[in-house]
């Protein structure tokens, strides 16, 4: 039931209605989840004023954010100009069991695909409904495509892998649970500006039939990987140095293992080393933001518990009055039955009235604690959404430390040259193979150059991405909190009327009637 | 409530009673005493009257929960068929003896238990009672043990035995076994059955009394948890938004201090008067087996009186010399049977006054009780509502000036 002035319409920013929060993060509790369901974000194909609440004014085609040599990108502001009204919105239904038998194995294999229907506007999908079915891997899939792409980015994270027996997995329940969480996550998803324009999003969207995304490569096959390049590398071939491209990717478990030892040295010389790295982190804003965000977290965790608890002890409160008001029923009776004189009949009517009306508010505290309960979750959603800082803030060490590990490489190459070039000017003529190695060295040399530069690219990219998130972050909160807190009050103050004025009634009328 | 009402003979409220005789009882002041294992609360126990029978119109003496025993177990002796007002009851665990929640919740208790008493048309005259309310200590130990042998009769636990054994009997009869020595009159059945629904219902009324206390205090506790953690929130965000935080948490805490509040008090004017009337109602239980047992002893005697009312016929004829000792047996028989009917027919009669006037007075009193249990809640709800209204329009004003200033700066 909307409330009015619950929603307040902030100047520049969108509108936000009841049923839907924007940033809406992944919520752990199953309580939470199930009182969510009740209220979820049902999309529907209807929703002309639909606002997502992060509706810039993104004109034209946004540039493709993972090709590495462009130049600089549009920096995403959520606020100001309401001009195209965007929206993405998904639903997540119908489970099915599929049960596919492999040749090889005797036990078929049985899983369980959804079926994804989207509604949307944006131009670049190039159409306004799609339907396809998916199963939890591509879920996975797409996760890790986005981590991959989309470094610096807060992106929301998915829901968990459950490693429970496949009996379990077949539960009605569980299917339940895990259809919920995961429609909640694609709308989190659709909420971000940029991830909701992602190639990756669009073609799980769109894509009937299997998902055209790789999967990463799993751990064995990467050390399969790894194992074949590592004798090369261990012999100083020239294919030491990272290449470009692979500069403006993390390094990989399992394959990149020289790059991996590399930076771990890095890393280790950052801590221990006398002399300080060739770059450090050294934007001081943002040094203090991610001080500022732990504690945030540490505080948020606290809350976010306590309003779990909080939610608990009202329940609770309105479950006995429901069960006072069914034994005062009984009582009621009784009394009717037993009753002698008039007084006794009064007060028979009275204990009626009274169970009536403890009933009634009983009803009502299961209204009032389902509203609460949407109010504080932006706490839960918003716990929730602190791994995705994690994640890009540890994108953004990773990317320099990945920066800090060819910076070194090119001085001791370059220091490798000049004691090459010296000890060889000592040699009358020069020295052939000495000459040859500061050959190979220069080529080298080059590499590394484009290299470090792509790895430059990627760090200020995901610097930029961070500065722009936590920004914006710093905007949805405010906005979010705010709702939050008036919608608590607010519901506090409703429901207590409400309940005050059935107590009021049944006290009132009890008191006309009494000899 | 009964405990602060003086107990009067109820007159109409217009006629100028020029003395109307009142008893008056408070129990106050709990105070430790003893040390260690002997340790012990004494009350003090004052009492107003204009009465005769009382010496003066003042008195105070200090008592201590034996005592209040004594005189539960002297009334009960005395007085069969009348449904003597329950006692507190002993604590269970020895932590929570000297607890103030404990003590309080005891003292009250006693207080009302001496004010029903009080207003008792026949238990106010009892002389157990006047003792009671009067003696010095000295006189006071006197009294104690000169009625020692009766401190140790049986305790309300052997009448419900004997209760049950009635009703086991009656198992016996369907089984077949042997003729049952109970009353199965509709009136006594009647009764029977009304006790057992009333201890029923009350019972579950108290049990969710309980429960209601409880988790009112517990809602308190995580209201008051959750204040303290949105405060620490509004600590790491800045601006409006920070004392935002701030004022929820304060207001939280103002309300969880309300909360804890009306669970006592909940406690005091819901629960204990219930928990009383389920008290009240083993009393009834008491008076019913006291009933049971009269009804038992009269049919004996009226039977053993009977056959040796036919023996003397039989001897009179057979053997007329044992005639004499035969006739004075009988006679005395007899007259032990004419009494033990006297006395039950007087504890029927008496019950049954019992019985109108425990149902007026419980009428009245779980009316008010209710009344007062509807009036607390919506005093509450109502409180809260005020308490967050306050807060939701200063809400409102801060989160419209942070918006505007959130334009400003991404203008």
């Amino acid at each position: 039931m909307e409330e009015k002035g619950m929603e307040e319409c902030m100047e520049g920013m969108e509108s936000i209605s009841l049923d839907k929060a924007p940033l809406a993060y992944f919520s752990s509790s199953d309580y939470r989840s199930a009182m969510a369901a009740s209220g979820a974000m049902s999309p529907s194909a209807d929703q002309e004023d639909d606002e997502d609440g992060f509706l810039g004014a993104q004109s034209g085609p946004e540039p493709d954010p993972r090709v590495s040599d462009s130049s600089k990108e549009v920096p995403i502001s959520r606020n100001g100009g309401n001009s195209s009204q965007e929206f993405l919105t998904m639903a997540v239904t119908q489970p099915q069991k599929i049960q596919e038998s492999t040749g090889s194995s005797l036990v078929p294999n049985i899983y369980v695909t959804y079926l994804v229907v989207s509604h949307t506007n944006i131009p670049e999908y190039g159409g306004t409904e799609f339907s396809v079915r998916r199963r939890f891997r591509d879920f996975v899939t797409l996760a890790d495509r986005l981590a991959l792409a989309y470094r610096g980015y807060f992106i929301p994270p998915r829901p968990d892998k459950s490693i429970v027996e496949s009996q379990v997995m077949q539960k009605q329940e569980f299917i339940e649970q895990r259809r919920v969480a995961l429609e909640k996550y694609l709308s989190r998803l659709a909420a971000h500006p940029v991830l909701r324009k992602s190639e990756e999003l669009r073609l799980f969207l769109q894509t009937n039939g299997k998902l055209p995304l790789q999967p990463s490569i799993d751990m064995a096959s990467r050390m399969l990987d790894g194992a074949a390049k590592l004798p090369k590398q261990l012999f100083g071939d020239s294919s030491t140095v990272l290449a470009p491209q692979e500069a403006s990717q993390p390094a990989k478990g399992g394959r990149d293992l020289i790059r991996i030892f590399k930076e771990l040295r890095q890393s280790v010389t950052n801590d221990w080393g006398a002399s300080k790295p060739p770059v450090v982190e050294e934007d001081k804003e943002f040094l203090e933001k991610k001080e500022k965000l732990q504690d945030l977290e540490l505080e948020l965790t606290e809350a976010s518990q306590q309003a779990e608890a909080l939610i608990k002890a009202q329940q609770e409160v309105g479950d006995v009055v429901g069960d006072l008001g069914l034994a005062l029923i009984r009582i009621g009776k009784y009394e009717s039955q037993e009753a002698t004189g008039n007084a006794q009949k009064v007060h028979a009517t009275d204990v009626k009235r009274l169970a009536t009306a403890a009933v009634k508010v009983s009803r009502f505290y299961k209204e009032f604690n389902a509203e609460s309960c949407k109010h504080l979750d932006h706490l839960h959603d918003y716990l929730g959404l602190m791994q995705s800082v994690h994640t890009a803030f540890s994108d953004r060490s990773s990317a320099l430390l990945t920066l800090q590990t060819l910076m070194t490489d090119l001085s001791a190459m370059h220091a490798r040259i000049e004691k090459l070039n010296a000890s060889s000017s000592k040699t009358f003529g020069g020295d052939r193979s000495s000459n040859r190695k500061v050959e190979e060295l220069n080529d080298s040399i080059k590499t590394a150059e484009k290299s470090r530069d792509k790895a430059q690219e990627e760090y200020e990219r995901i610097k930029e991405r961070n500065r722009s998130e936590i920004e914006n972050y710093e905007c949805d909160r405010q906005r979010d909190f705010f709702s939050m807190l008036k919608g608590f009050v607010q519901t506090q103050v409703t429901y207590n009327e409400r309940i005050a004025s059935v107590w009021s009634k049944a006290f009132e009328e009890a008191g006309s009637a009494s000899v | 409530m009964v405990s602060r009402r003086s107990a009067g003979i109820p007159s109409s409220p217009n006629s100028p009673a020029p003395e109307q005789p009142f008893l008056s009882i408070s129990v106050t002041d709990p105070v430790k005493l003893g040390n260690n294992v002997q340790a012990y609360i004494s009350y003090r126990v004052s009492t107003k009257t204009n009465m005769q029978e009382y010496r003066g119109l003042e008195k105070i003496v200090i008592r201590r929960y034996s005592d209040f025993v004594w005189l539960h177990e002297r009334l009960t002796e005395r007085y069969k068929g009348i449904i003597i007002p329950p006692l507190p009851e002993k604590s269970a665990v020895e932590k929570f003896r000297f607890s103030a929640e404990f003590i309080e919740v005891r003292r009250r208790a006693l207080d009302v238990f001496l004010n029903r008493i009080a207003a008792h048309p026949i238990l106010r005259q009892s002389d157990d009672l006047k003792s009671f309310l009067q003696a010095d200590e000295d006189s006071w130990v006197v009294e104690k043990s000169r009625t020692a042998e009766g401190v140790f009769k049986k305790k309300p636990s052997d009448f419900m035995q004997i209760f049950k054994d009635v009703q086991s009997k009656v198992t016996d009869v369907v089984l077949g076994k042997e003729k049952p020595l109970e009353e199965t009159s509709e009136e006594y059945e009647k009764v029977k059955h009304y006790v057992t629904e009333l201890e029923d219902h009350l019972g579950e009324a108290q049990k969710q009394s309980y429960r209601l206390v409880k988790r009112h205090s517990e809602l308190g506790q995580a209201l008051a948890e959750f204040g303290k953690s949105v405060k620490s929130l509004g600590g790491c965000e800045t601006g409006l938004l920070g004392k935002a935080f701030g004022e929820l948490g304060n207001r939280a805490e103002l309300l969880s201090y309300k909360l804890q509040k009306q669970a006592q008090d909940l406690l005091m004017n819901f629960e204990e008067p219930l928990k009383e009337y389920v008290r009240t109602v083993q009393s009834i239980k008491a008076v019913l087996s006291d009933r049971a047992q009269a009804f038992r002893q009269q049919r004996e005697l009226f039977e053993a009186s009977k056959l040796k009312e036919i023996n003397l016929e039989k001897l009179r004829v057979v053997r007329p010399d044992k005639v004499g000792e035969a006739e004075i047996d009988y006679r005395e028989t007899k007259l032990q049977s004419d009494e033990a009917n006297k006395r039950y027919e007087e504890i029927v009669k008496v019950m049954q006054q019992e019985m109108v006037r425990f149902q007026e007075e419980k009428t009245r009193d779980l009316g008010a009780v209710f009344h007062e249990f509807a009036r607390g809640q919506a005093q509450l709800a109502n409180d809260t509502a005020e308490a967050w209204k306050v807060l939701a329009s200063q809400l409102d004003a801060w989160s419209h000036q942070s918006a505007g200033k959130a334009v400003e700066s991404s203008a």
